[in-house]
C-alpha cells in the first residue's frame, strides 16, 4: 500500500522528490524545500486528494546541514463512499522538507490548508523557522518579550527570561 | 417557664462578650468562598477533595466562586506557565480584601518537577501566598491538613479591617497581547 502510494506521489511530483522510504506501513517523501508550496498544492489537488493536514511540525538537527526539517503529516479522508478505487481509500503521507539554518525559512501552507495557522505559528515559536507569506507570524505559546527559541537544540535549558520576577 | 422569661428580661443570657477581631476572624475561616485557577493534573485531585467523599464543605469552604470579585481564597491549582502568569496576577488583583492565596501543589509551591523555561518558579514569585500543600498531586488528606492550616492561621491574624498581603514589588510580567485600539 505505502510502496504504491510512494509511487505515485513519485509520478505526481517528478523531481520535486529527493527521497523516499517506505516502512511499517507508512509513506515518506523528502521533497526540495523551496518547492513546498507547489507540491503540497500538487497533493492537496491531484486525484490523491490529500485534503487534511493533520500535522506540521519541525525537528532540530543540530550539526546536520540542512538543520532544520519541517515535517508534514497529510491525510487523505474521503468525503464521498470510496469504492474500489486505492486510490480513494484513506491513505497518510508524510512530507519532509530541509530548511537551511540561514535563511531559516519556507514557504508557507496556509493558503493550502487553514489548518497550518496555528501550527507554523508553533514551529515559528519553539523553532524559529519563518514561513514566508503566513498572514500572521507571530508567537503563539510563548509572550512577545521572549528571547530565543526554546525548542533549538542549542538553546541553554538553564536559562531563563527575567521578565517574571528574578527566579524565574 | 416565667423563671426563662425573668433571665432573658434581664439581659443575663442573651449576650457574650469577646474581642472583634477573634469573631470576625472565626467568621471568616469558616466560609472560604474558594477561587480555584485550577490549569493542570493537580486540578483532579481538587475535584477530588471537594468531592463528597473528602468533601471540603465539613470545613466551610463549600462553594466554588467563579468570578475572583466574590471569592476571598484563591486556590492555584496546577503548573503556571510565563503566558498564564499575567492572567494569575490580574485574578489576584481582582479579588477584594480580606484575600488568602493557597499554593496547591508542587508545581505552584516551586514550579515542580519543571525546571525549566516555560515555567513559573513558584508562584509567590507573582502573588503573596499563605498556605503551600506540597505534593504531585497532594493528597485529599495533605489539602485539608492545608485547608485546616490556613484555618489556624486566619484566626491568629491580628487587625481584622487591615489588608494582611505584601505585595511583591519589582514585577514587569509579560504583555501577552496589545490592547485594542
Ligand atoms: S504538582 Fe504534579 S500533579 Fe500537580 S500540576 Fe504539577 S505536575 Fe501536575
Amino acid at each position: 500500500m505505502a510502496v504504491e502510494l510512494l509511487e505515485r506521489v513519485g509520478e505526481l511530483l517528478g523531481d520535486a522528490v529527493i527521497d523516499s522510504h517506505a516502512r511499517l506501513g507508512d509513506a515518506t517523501v523528502l521533497v526540495d524545500a523551496g518547492r513546498i508550496q507547489e507540491v503540497l498544492g500538487a497533493l492537496r489537488d491531484s486525484d490523491l486528494r490529500f485534503n487534511v493536514l493533520m500535522d506540521l511540525t519541525a525537528v532540530d538537527y543540530l550539526g546536520r546541514n540542512p538543520r532544520f526539517e519541517v515535517v508534514y503529516h497529510l491525510a487523505s479522508v474521503d468525503t464521498e463512499p470510496h469504492g474500489t478505487d486505492p486510490a480513494r481509500l484513506p491513505h497518510r503521507l508524510r512530507v519532509k522538507a530541509g530548511v537551511l539554518e540561514d535563511p531559516c525559512e519556507i514557504g508557507s501552507a496556509t493558503s493550502l490548508y487553514v489548518s497550518a495557522d496555528w501550527m507554523e505559528r508553533e514551529v515559528w515559536d519553539l523553532y524559529g523557522i519563518v514561513f514566508k507569506g503566513h498572514p500572521d507570524l507571530k508567537r503563539i505559546l510563548l509572550y512577545e518579550q521572549f528571547e530565543g527559541h526554546p525548542l533549538r537544540k542549542d538553546y541553554p535549558k538553564e536559562r531563563r527570561q527575567p521578565l517574571i520576577g528574578p527566579l524565574n | 417557664m416565667t423563671e426563662k422569661l425573668e433571665i432573658l428580661r434581664q439581659g443575663r443570657d442573651s449576650f457574650l462578650t469577646t474581642k472583634i477581631d477573634a469573631v470576625v476572624n472565626w467568621g471568616r475561616k469558616y466560609s472560604f468562598f474558594l477561587y480555584p485557577f485550577v490549569t493542570a493534573c493537580c486540578g483532579m485531585e481538587f475535584m477530588s477533595a471537594a468531592g463528597p467523599r473528602y468533601d471540603l464543605d465539613r470545613f466551610g469552604a463549600a462553594l466554588p466562586r467563579f468570578s475572583p470579585r466574590q471569592a476571598d481564597l484563591l486556590m492555584v491549582v496546577g503548573t503556571i506557565s510565563h503566558r498564564q502568569a499575567p492572567i494569575l496576577k490580574k485574578v489576584y488583583d481582582q479579588m477584594a480584601e480580606p484575600k488568602w492565596t493557597v499554593a496547591f501543589g508542587a508545581c505552584t509551591c516551586s514550579g515542580g518537577p519543571y525546571n525549566n523555561y516555560a515555567t513559573v518558579q513558584g508562584i509567590d514569585t507573582i502573588v503573596p501566598v499563605d498556605i503551600y500543600i506540597p505534593g504531585c498531586p497532594p493528597r485529599p488528606e495533605a489539602v485539608i491538613d492545608g485547608l485546616v492550616k490556613l484555618q489556624q492561621r486566619v484566626q491568629a491574624t491580628p487587625g481584622w479591617n487591615k489588608p494582611h498581603h505584601k505585595e511583591i514589588e519589582d514585577l514587569s510580567l509579560p504583555i501577552i497581547e496589545k490592547p485594542l485600539p
